[in-house]
């Protein structure tokens, strides 16, 4: 299996003018491999980028890109069941190589025996579940981002022996929680459901800093995610010897065609992952962090 | 029609002989190692204590479920699998699962051994949990704190297996087994080694008049003078949010609170609930024995039509405050 780029889904709720030019950039610009597209953290955000859908996919299809969909990571309401539904249904109408990622059970359950994707919101922590997702019909799974490389490289290993790719997140801030709850409408004294959308005012999501200022957290809506961002850079060339063969990129409200180019540098070759790292850390009003990774704090970076 | 079955937490042997006195239908309780969600210092049951329990409990014909909710290490299997053998060795009613590596595992293994899906899976669909009752056969999901009780009804009129659902104690305000918050603090987390804002990561801070806790370097809260200090976990913490012009620190995720649930009695049993959960199992066997003798009585009360009312567990729940959770919309 040739390594390969894969940009996550838009995580944010960006105007959904935003969001079709952002895909526009990506299919014209950014050397990514696949592109996963959908709403996975809100229900209520999902029918503002349902009219751009068609249009964003047949656009990254035209441009040589694979393009997979999203299913939403939490499905609790008859309505999101609904949805989640005919999501899961959508696959055939998806371009040559298309597929859905399962970021529920309930999608994993409606995805059995045909050909689908593992989003790293379902919990695969080893051998043993990924060869029973592998023998229900997953070909490639995205691994949660608190795993240490000792767990990735099993993983790695047992996917390439059972025929499944495994991914593993190298860029942008790191999924921590989803909650029944929307933190972004508890902050401006709101409810989820009277919400007036108050995400949309955050397009890097909505930071949360401790008591003594020290920036920690990120809301985006019922979404948890980490401050610092994920990045995996420096430690590119280790995961491609482990057998990891998809590298995931997660965007973020910045240059991704510029992540994307420079990530792809590194896995051809051509460029270090440590100056990669050091140059991306510029880009971005957060710290760079790998502890995960390195089996300690997520929120540390270890040289 | 059968009243609820009343599921109830034991950390230590005491804890469990107490909320057997106090009238439990089961109680739940974990080996003494990462293959359980409380794996604290002090706690749970090595495997003679499991043995004595389940002569204990079954002598008064309560059940014992053992929790082996945490997610197998990857190249370590072995713990994990050992403590589905043993807890089908020691003839306990029921374990409570969460990885399909393990369930799978125990599935074909024991087959005669009870499967029940630890609110750890977090499944909170009826395509979820059907995929765990036909590849398994799962017997009973202890279902996600993200539902209100007409969704839990609505569900419940589409699957053939029981629900347990918490009624009391700690709150997660993030769905369960899909949480790493702790894990970012400190590298240590529930689905990994079974802890949650770890006591050896945190640190209490006298800072002129005010006592600051700090969990893995991160400040959780700070309190005046006056104000009671509370154990620094991690969603229960208080936090500036935004580029902090709005009110103030607040409690951005969930206040120190505990779910209380006696009020929706009615409400559970119409939404087709079979048993409910007492969560707790780091609980001393003072506070085991208090809160399982209400739960009792309340049960009895609610099955005789009368009320429950006066039943208080105010001295029982965290920071003062009780609340209903998820179970209402309001919550969210």
């Amino acid at each position: 299996m040739t390594a390969s780029l894969t940009l996550g889904p838009v995580l944010f709720n960006w105007p959904v003018d935003r969001w079709r030019d952002f895909y526009a950039r990506i299919a014209d610009e950014a050397p990514v491999d696949t592109v996963i597209v959908g709403e996975i953290v809100c229900f209520k955000r999902a029918p503002f980028f349902a009219e751009a859908m068609g249009d964003v996919i047949e656009r990254l299809s035209a441009a040589g890109k694979t393009v997979w969909l999203a299913s939403p990571i939490l499905v609790g309401s008859e309505r999101e069941r609904a949805a989640m539904r005919d999501l899961v249904e959508s696959d055939a109408g998806l371009p040559d190589g298309g597929l859905i990622e399962a970021n529920d059970m309930g999608a994993l359950a409606l995805l059995a025996g045909r050909p689908h994707a593992v989003g790293p919101t379902i919990n695969v922590y080893n051998e043993a579940t990924l060869g029973w997702m592998a023998g229900r019909g997953a070909e490639a799974v995205s691994l949660p981002a608190e795993l240490p490389a000792a767990t990735v490289a099993v993983l790695a290993k047992a996917g390439r022996e059972l025929g499944v790719e495994t991914e593993v997140q190298v860029w942008g801030r790191a999924p921590l929680a989803i909650s029944a709850r929307c933190y972004h409408a508890r902050a401006h004294g709101l409810h989820k459901d009277g919400c007036q959308f108050v995400c949309g005012n955050d397009p890097d999501g909505m930071p949360v800093t401790t008591m003594d200022g020290q920036p920690f957290l990120t809301v985006n809506g019922t979404q948890t995610m980490s401050h610092g961002c994920l990045c995996l850079a420096a430690e590119m060339n280790e995961l491609v010897e482990m057998g990891v063969s998809r590298f995931r990129l997660s965007p973020q409200a910045m240059d991704m065609v510029r992540v994307a180019e420079a990530f792809r540098a590194v896995l051809d070759g051509q460029r270090d992952g440590a100056e990669v790292a050091a140059e991306l850390g510029g880009l971005i009003d957060a710290p760079l962090v790998n502890g995960f990774y390195h089996d300690t704090a997520g929120a540390l970076r270890v040289a | 029609m059968d009243n609820f079955e009343l599921i109830c937490p034991a950390g230590t042997p005491a804890a469990l002989r107490a909320a057997v006195d106090a009238g439990a239908d089961a109680v739940y309780l974990g080996f003494r190692d990462e293959t359980n969600a409380r794996n604290f210092p002090g706690l749970n049951f090595t495997r003679q204590d499991v043995a004595d329990a389940v002569d204990y409990a079954h002598a008064r014909r309560v059940e014992v479920y053992v929790a082996i909710n945490t997610y197998p290490q990857a190249g370590n299997l072995g713990p994990w699998q050992k403590a589905v053998d043993d807890a089908a060795r020691l003839k306990v009613d029921a374990v409570i699962l969460a990885d399909p590596g393990l369930l799978a595992y125990a599935a074909k293994r024991h087959p005669d051994l009870r499967l029940h899906l630890s609110v750890q899976a977090s499944a909170a669909n009826v395509e979820a949990i059907r995929l765990y009752r036909d590849a398994f056969g799962v017997r009973r999901v202890v279902l996600p704190r993200v539902l209100t009780v007409p969704e839990i009804a609505k569900l419940n009129a589409e699957i053939d297996i029981e629900t347990e659902v918490f009624v009391f104690g700690g709150l997660c305000p993030m769905a369960e087994g899909r949480c790493s918050l702790s894990s970012y603090a400190t590298g240590l987390s529930p689905n990994k080694q079974g802890v949650c804002s770890p006591a050896n990561h945190v640190r209490y801070e006298q800072r002129g008049g005010a006592l600051a806790s700090t969990l893995g370097g991160f400040t959780i809260n700070v309190f005046g003078e006056g104000e009671q200090a509370g154990y620094p976990t991690l969603c229960k913490g208080r936090f500036v949010a935004g580029d902090g012009a709005g009110e103030g620190p607040a409690y951005l995720f969930e206040e120190p609170t505990s779910l209380n649930a006696m009020d929706l009695l009615p409400e559970l049993k119409a939404a087709g609930v079979r048993a409910l959960k007492i969560e707790g199992r780091q609980r001393g066997k003072a506070y085991i024995a208090a809160v399982v003798r209400a739960y009792r009585e309340a049960l009895e009360s609610f099955a005789a039509g009368r009320p429950v009312s006066h039943i208080d567990l105010q001295a029982m729940v965290e920071g003062g405050t009780q609340t209903t959770g998820a179970y209402t919309r309001g919550w969210r």
